[in-house]
């Protein structure tokens, strides 16, 4: 089956990043594909590069990060939820004159049609957080 | 093609998550795509008219909202009690608005293939 995965809530506020990446991976595991890993509101945060972690605690960015690349996967970031909350790649620093792009590199900024066209060629949009 | 129905249960200031969840109706109906959008809880008071939300340096909502007709998303379903518990009526908001009570909602979600909660 084909999935689309929304990721609506900030890994570190909530349980719904990691379990959005342990659902992807089971996915992945079950043979079936993702057609596109969708990051909004304060999901956007999940694809912040400068995330640090202690050690022996889970760096989701970087989880994130792997999981995309290793499977070359298609992961973008809502260009509006993620400008207004500083997650920024060069293009944005460059166009906003500002310094200190973030964005993971696996990861796209782009707009919230990627999101319906990817929901319109799947079988399942499963969604992780939001309704707060 | 897919239809897609928009969740939203906050009320339209104290976090984005009412403006993001106006923006994914919108987006959805840019898209050529059928979208409803359903409110609940506080999401009630998204409709309430004359919001001042400059007095906390916050963007309108309402105007957005009103675009909402003009974009095609002519279908804004509300929760009959949640009306109930805060007061409202329907003849009190500025959109026209269908409400449904809690089994009509279920029967509503049933019928479209995106439910997205924001």
């Amino acid at each position: 089956m084909k999935f689309t995965l929304l990721i609506q809530s900030a890994p570190i506020d909530s349980q719904s990043s990691a379990t959005a990446l342990r659902f992807a991976r089971a996915l992945l595991k079950k043979g079936h594909t993702i057609e596109r890993i969708f990051f909004y509101r304060s999901g956007v945060h999940s694809a912040n590069r400068l995330t640090l972690a202690p050690q022996d605690e889970t760096n989701l960015p970087q989880e994130w990060q792997h999981l995309v690349s290793d499977n070359s996967l298609d992961a973008v970031v809502c260009i509006a939820a993620a400008i207004r909350r500083g997650i920024v790649n060069q293009d944005e620093t460059a166009r906003y004159g500002i310094e200190g792009e973030n964005l993971l590199q696996a990861v796209e900024l782009s707009g919230l049609g990627q999101l319906i066209a990817a929901a319109t060629q799947s079988d399942r949009l499963v969604t992780f957080g939001g309704g707060g | 093609m897919k239809r897609f129905l928009i969740i939203s249960r906050q009320s339209p200031y104290g976090s984005a998550a009412a403006r993001e969840a106006t923006e994914l109706a919108l987006a959805c109906a840019l898209f050529d795509q059928p979208v409803a959008l359903l409110l609940l809880d506080d999401a009630c008071y998204q409709l309430l008219p004359e919001h001042q939300p400059e007095t906390i340096a916050q963007k309108n909502l309402s105007a957005m909202q009103q675009s909402l007709p003009l974009y095609d998303v002519d279908k804004i379903f509300v929760c009959q009690r949640s009306l109930a518990q805060r007061g409202l009526t329907l003849d009190s908001l500025s959109l026209a608005v269908t409400s449904l009570d809690t089994r009509q909602i279920s029967a509503l979600i049933r019928t479209y293939e995106m439910v997205i909660n924001v």
